[in-house]
């Protein structure tokens, strides 16, 4: 018998888990707003069956919730393909109107009962362990928590076997149909699973924040790999943490732990996208402050070349009037002499900057690669030449 | 529709919901033809947080809620823009997960400031910014919509020609001279403004629709500019008041139907009809010149 207080954490890791194993390729597909439009139609689709069968926990509910996505995501596709509005404007039509309805049905028909508003809004994870498994007299523990198992192994499934014809069709899909995987059929498997976890989740998640478990992870995760598998065990894993974190914070406080899930998946991605190793912001920042070093440093290498054995090399090549031909301002420039006297390819006697052999070389080799470049980008090097 | 004659309340927030309905209509317009119909979606979900920070730190205090719902939303974008231009994550995502995470750490704050009753926030009735609540509106609310609202449309038609050419033809403007960036975060800003005005009566999630849906009605019946912000200013007004009058009368003791999700839905029949109109008298000359909408 475990506690309840764990069982939930152990429910929100698999929702989260199961959620962002699809959200790699809806990510990948750029579908990220259509996870966003199921969760929000989900609602209408659960008010509708619910109004229909009067109970909550039926299997002709979930399937109706889950066909509700699959058919949105035909009407917004009609919509933008009618040319009546432009795609954006369709989504950003289509999901509100439809919450709207959804809302509105409920807080008409369903007052008092499982379905209130508060619950439709937020996800209440809290009331899950209410709903048992019982196998004979035995009670195997919350229901919620056997479903996103579940769901947990279909996706896990589905992403495994369809391995090959998932990468292909995400990264590739004209090729994939020349060489007969079906992408539109794999396409709309795709979406009903998404449709079908979403609907699982809903207790866990609330309609307006399943994107952030199906998107947040994977977008993480694409900030660290360039290889779809290692993307999505990933995401999983990242889920899973996030909403591990999430939910024991959201019992401490006694906050709503669906948006303390969402909280913590956005704080994970804001780390990895400031410190990810490749790909982040502290990296791209250090590593555009050294190209620019190398790229002045380089202009000292030219500028001396140039003015090498000359007449004017005694004013020129002096360090106390470089930021004048050079157009710098006078203080960068003893930080960037520095750099490339430490790398020997200039040495410095008594203010007057001398080129090494090294460095003699370096400048020799930028500028024949500036050569080969302007001309390999030249229309027609024969005029050019004449 | 007698109540909105006899009924000095009703009339007090019909009139402000319809006042919202033509500021969000003549803005989102431009949002419309701009592309950036999810921006709005964006940035009404994102102000959530900014209401309940401003809660937090200054009580019960409407037009600072409007402020930090707007810093909210403004930051939102702010971030979505950062993220895709040091990452490769895409548009949609960035948009999309921090549409959710804003939402997510809004309702932590809510559920954490009802929980403790800090401030008495029970009393005050924060719920009513997620899905609405215009029943709640006051005097003192309506002149809030009033000159905001006003200030918004005084400054679309003083900047009438630039966010025409901003609009169709940004490159065009750029080579010309005009600030195309400075005006770009004027309209921008201006929408923020509309969409924080709205969301007391018509709540964050819903917000958007009002935006998008008028314009996209107004799309359908002319080519021409003035006539779609009017025409979307008009369906707006309607909506509003429509909206407000229905979802008061299916109120009944011990049901409050809210009237978001009911002005959205008005604005939503009126574009249905647009549709159908535009669909039923269209040709296939007329599909051709649909068809080179504006960039």
């Amino acid at each position: 018998m475990i506690p309840d207080q764990i069982e939930i954490v152990l429910m929100m890791a698999l929702t989260a888990v199961a959620c962002s194993l699809l959200g790699v390729f809806l990510v990948l597909k750029r579908m990220a707003l259509l996870s966003d439009a199921i969760g929000h139609v989900l609602l209408l689709g659960i008010v509708v069956a619910f109004l229909i069968t009067g109970s909550l926990r039926s299997f002709s509910l979930v399937l109706g919730a889950a066909l509700s996505g699959l058919a949105l995501t035909a009407v917004v596709e009609l919509l933008s393909r009618s040319r009546l509005v432009k795609e954006d404007a369709a989504i950003g039509l289509a999901f509100p109107a439809l919450f709207a309805l959804g809302i509105l049905l409920a807080s008409l028909y369903c007052r008092n009962t499982h379905l209130d508003i508060d619950r439709v809004f937020f996800g209440i994870p809290e009331l899950a362990p209410l709903q048992r498994l019982d196998i004979g007299v035995y009670d195997m523990g919350m229901l919620s928590r056997w479903v996103m198992t579940g769901m947990v192994l279909i996706n896990g499934l589905f992403v495994v076997l369809f391995f090959k014809e998932l990468k292909i069709t995400t990264f590739d899909a004209p090729l994939a149909a020349t060489l007969g995987f079906m992408p539109l059929l794999l396409h709309y498997v795709l979406l009903g699973l998404v449709s079908l976890t979403a609907v699982t989740a809903f207790e866990a998640v609330g309609p307006v924040l399943v994107v952030a478990y199906m998107i947040v992870p994977p977008a993480t995760a694409y900030l660290l790999t360039d290889r779809l598998g290692r993307m999505l065990w990933l995401s999983a894993l990242i889920g899973a943490i996030g909403a591990t974190i999430g939910t024991l914070i959201a019992q401490e406080l006694d906050i709503n732990m669906a948006g303390s899930v969402a909280t913590m998946l956005g704080l994970m991605f804001a780390a990895t996208f400031i410190a990810a190793p490749e790909r982040g912001l502290v990296v791209q920042v250090v590593r555009r402050m050294r190209q620019r070093q190398d790229f002045f440093g380089l202009m000292v290498l030219i500028h001396l070349l140039q003015h090498e054995g000359t007449a004017e090399e005694a004013n020129e090549s002096r360090e106390a009037g470089l930021h004048e031909h050079l157009g710098w301002r006078p203080g960068d420039v003893r930080a960037i002499v520095h750099r490339v006297e430490r790398r020997d390819w200039v040495v410095v006697n008594d203010g007057l900057l001398k080129l090494t052999d090294a460095g003699r070389n370096r400048a020799r080799q930028a500028l024949e690669g500036t050569r080969a470049y302007t001309e390999a980008s030249a229309p027609s090097p024969g005029i050019t030449h004449a | 529709m007698l109540r909105l004659i006899d009924n000095s309340t009703l009339q007090t927030v019909a009139l402000g919901t319809g006042a919202l309905g033509i500021v969000s209509g003549a803005l989102g317009s431009f949002a419309v033809l701009r592309r950036q119909s999810l921006l709005g979606d964006a940035l009404s979900h994102a102000a959530l947080p900014g209401i309940a920070i401003a809660f937090l730190l200054f009580g019960k205090a409407p037009l600072l809620f409007l402020v930090g719902a707007a810093l909210a939303g403004w930051l939102a974008t702010l971030l979505v823009m950062q993220i895709i231009r040091f990452s490769r994550i895409p548009f949609d995502t960035a948009l999309g997960g921090s549409l959710a995470v804003f939402f997510g750490f809004g309702l932590v704050l809510m559920t954490y400031i009802r929980r403790n009753n800090i401030r008495g926030a029970s009393e005050v009735g924060l719920e009513r910014y997620l899905y609405g609540q215009a029943a709640t509106m006051l005097s003192a609310d309506l002149y809030a919509i009033a000159i905001l609202g006003g200030f918004c449309v005084f400054m679309l038609l003083l900047f009438w020609k630039e966010m025409k050419l901003l609009s169709f033809d940004p490159a065009f403007a750029a080579s010309i001279g005009y600030p195309i960036r400075r005006l770009d975060m004027l309209l921008t800003a201006l929408l923020v403004v509309a969409i924080v005005i709205g969301l007391q009566s018509v709540g964050v999630v819903l917000m958007s629709a009002l935006i998008v849906a008028p314009a996209a009605a107004a799309r359908q019946w002319t080519h021409r500019l003035g006539v779609m912000v009017a025409l979307a200013a008009g369906f707006g007004a309607v909506s509003g008041i429509a909206g407000t009058v229905v979802s008061d009368q299916l109120s009944a003791p011990g049901r409050v139907v809210p009237t978001g999700p009911t002005i959205v839905l008005v604005a939503v029949g009126l574009v249905v009809v647009s549709f159908m109109n535009r669909l039923l008298r269209s040709r296939p000359s007329a599909n051709a010149s649909l068809e080179q909408g504006p960039a």
